[in-house]
């Protein structure tokens, strides 16, 4: 039976010949992620009597979701976090600063091709950019996982998404992805696996997958995969921690649902409050005045996303009484915007700098919205109340070049096209 | 596994975690009753208080949608609900709650009928069994698949802690 790419990698990590889809198998990850969430997990991972996880090598904690911590309960958490990786000798431990916890897995390189990769955090589908599965899962479960080493799967139906055409100057994978979920809705990939097909795949840089996998998260898709290719191996050379080989769907494998999309009629769109698939072209929105406008997250944090900002930011100064908050996906991401000049346009600009972290993206802390403000933001959630207060605020999301040019003219506005001729 | 009890009817498509446990607590080390006093806090912020002890919900498409987090589940336990009878629900949820024995029924058929008639029903009490798979209401009944394979071994080992614990025991 020809597979897809998510009964390949199951296949080859459980050693089933022929996973069938709809039934259940157990897997063991290549990876466990988890963040700040991990202080809650030990707690529960000592609950099941568990004294010792499987494989310490396996685990991965980056500290990332109240860094650096706002209050004492969640420093707190933090120091729990660092006593239990030292008693366990959990060897991938990432402290605070480093980065945000995607960002940092790949960028890092435990994730490869043709590999499971669970994380306690509904992100985890960013994965898929790298061919690999990244399956979200619970607290409970990643307590479990560490305890037992495995969990059980449904071997999910997977839908084809095919791109073609080329993008837009002013349009993003941002903008392409938000697209798509606008017309899949937002439990459009329920239960199924997603995976991106056609020509124009092979444009998209690593940075522009993990913008696109981590958004499938947000049509409620189990896992959102590109196939490994060139631009793959590339990314990966000198990167990935592990020997991998290549895992590729079958030409001839059946999706329960294929829809086409062509680039070149895409434009520049955001999501408006307060669901991700109510998508709308800003060409059509009414006048939108921001407060505030939020660049970075594990969505679109990472260097292109700071460089697009700063090319239209460069010179300039963001309109007064609008504040940019600019929070870098990870240290590294940081460290080479500083020696590109890009730190210093967007800081110049009027820009708030702050550690690379989640920051205000799950409204815990770090710029949290007040009573009846707006935000422009490139993170991946515009629920009500999702940047910390629910009363009377707003938040449409868009790619980093929107979030620069909507938070320079004080309006949502369209990136201006001549910026990235 | 019988239930019966009052209905808060949630016919809102997308009601996602956020709006069932906002995201500035979830970082917080709350005990469940501490988690149940915030109840779909920013959904319907009188819920937690008017909330009883089996009491079910009756949602739209797509409920808890977003976030992995785990208190979205926890919260509404801990505050008394019994069960939740949805149109459909998203993922990372559904999977969370069979991981807290928590029951999740996916019945399209009755939710709609209880949207829509919601005038005459909303003070009747509904009736879950989850043994033969049927939900009554009135003089109703609708029939939904109950669990099965592993997801029904985690259920009635009473939540994935207590499954886990029996397999780390059973090795030892």
């Amino acid at each position: 039976m020809a597979q897809t790419l998510i009964q390949k990698i199951i296949s080859k990590v459980t050693g089933i010949k022929d996973p069938e889809e709809g039934s259940i198998v157990f897997v063991e990850p290549h990876r466990i992620l988890t963040h700040d969430n991990s202080a809650a997990i030990i707690g529960k991972f000592k609950s099941m009597g568990a004294t010792k996880v499987w494989d310490p090598e396996k685990i991965f904690i980056a500290l990332d979701h109240a860094v650096p911590p706002p209050d004492e309960k969640k420093a707190a958490n933090h120091t729990k976090i660092r006593k239990f990786v030292n008693e366990q000798g959990i060897k991938y431990f990432y402290d605070c600063g480093v980065g945000i916890c995607h960002q940092v897995l790949a960028q890092e390189g435990h994730v490869i091709p043709g590999v499971v990769i669970f994380g306690s955090d509904s992100h985890t589908t960013t994965h898929g950019a790298l061919g690999a599965a990244g399956i979200p899962i619970g607290r409970t479960e990643a307590a479990s996982i560490w305890a037992i080493g495995q969990t059980w799967l449904r071997i999910p139906e997977s839908i084809k998404i095919s791109l073609s055409g080329k993008m837009p100057a002013n349009v993003f994978a941002k903008d392409v992805i938000l697209t798509i979920i606008g017309q899949m809705r937002s439990d459009g990939a329920s239960y199924k696996a997603v995976e991106f097909h056609g020509a124009a795949t092979k444009d998209f840089s690593i940075s522009e997958r993990l913008t696109m996998c981590n958004m499938v998260a947000e049509m409620d898709g189990k896992a959102g995969m590109f196939q490994a290719d060139e631009v793959t191996e590339r990314y990966l050379k000198g990167r990935a921690l592990d020997l991998y080989q290549k895992v590729l769907p079958d030409k001839d494998a059946t999706y329960i649902k294929s829809e086409e999309f062509h680039l070149d009629e895409m434009v520049p769109v955001v999501a408006k409050p307060h669901n991700v698939d109510n998508v709308s072209p800003i060409a059509e929105l009414p006048d939108t005045e921001v407060d505030v406008g939020l660049l970075g997250t594990c969505t679109n944090g990472r260097l292109d996303d700071l460089a697009a900002a700063a090319r239209i930011l460069k010179g300039k100064k963001i309109k007064r009484g609008v504040r940019l908050l600019v929070y870098p996906a990870s240290q590294a991401v940081l460290l080479e915007g500083m020696k590109e000049g890009i730190i210093q346009t967007l800081v110049e600009a009027g820009g708030e700098l702050a550690v690379p972290a989640c920051g205000p993206c799950l409204g815990a802390y770090g710029g949290t919205l007040a009573p009846g403000e707006t935000a422009i933001s490139s993170a991946n959630r515009n629920f009500k109340g999702r940047m910390g207060c629910k009363e009377d605020t707003r938040i449409f999301l868009g790619s980093p070049a929107t979030v620069a040019a909507s938070v320079l003219e004080g309006r949502i506005t369209e990136p201006p096209k001549e910026v990235f001729k | 596994m019988k239930f019966t009890g009052r209905m808060w009817i949630f016919p809102d498509k997308n009601i996602n975690t956020d709006q069932i446990f906002p995201g500035k607590y979830t970082y917080d080390p709350l005990t469940p009753e501490q988690m149940a006093e915030h109840a779909l806090e920013d959904y319907l912020p009188s819920f937690a208080k008017e909330v009883q002890k089996g009491d079910i919900l009756i949602t739209g498409q797509n409920f808890g949608s977003g976030s992995s987090r785990e208190q979205a589940v926890t919260c509404l336990k801990a505050a008394g609900v019994a069960a939740i009878v949805g149109v459909s629900f998203a993922r990372i949820f559904y999977r969370n709650a069979i991981n807290n024995a928590f029951p999740l029924i996916p019945c399209p058929e009755a939710a709609q009928y209880i949207f829509e008639h919601a005038d005459v029903l909303k003070d009747e009490k509904i009736t879950v069994n989850l043994i033969d798979g049927t939900i009554a209401i009135k003089d109703k009944t609708f029939n939904f698949p109950p669990l099965t394979g592993e997801a029904l071994n985690i259920f009635k080992a009473g939540g994935l802690l207590e499954y886990t614990k029996k397999k780390l025991a059973q090795k030892k």
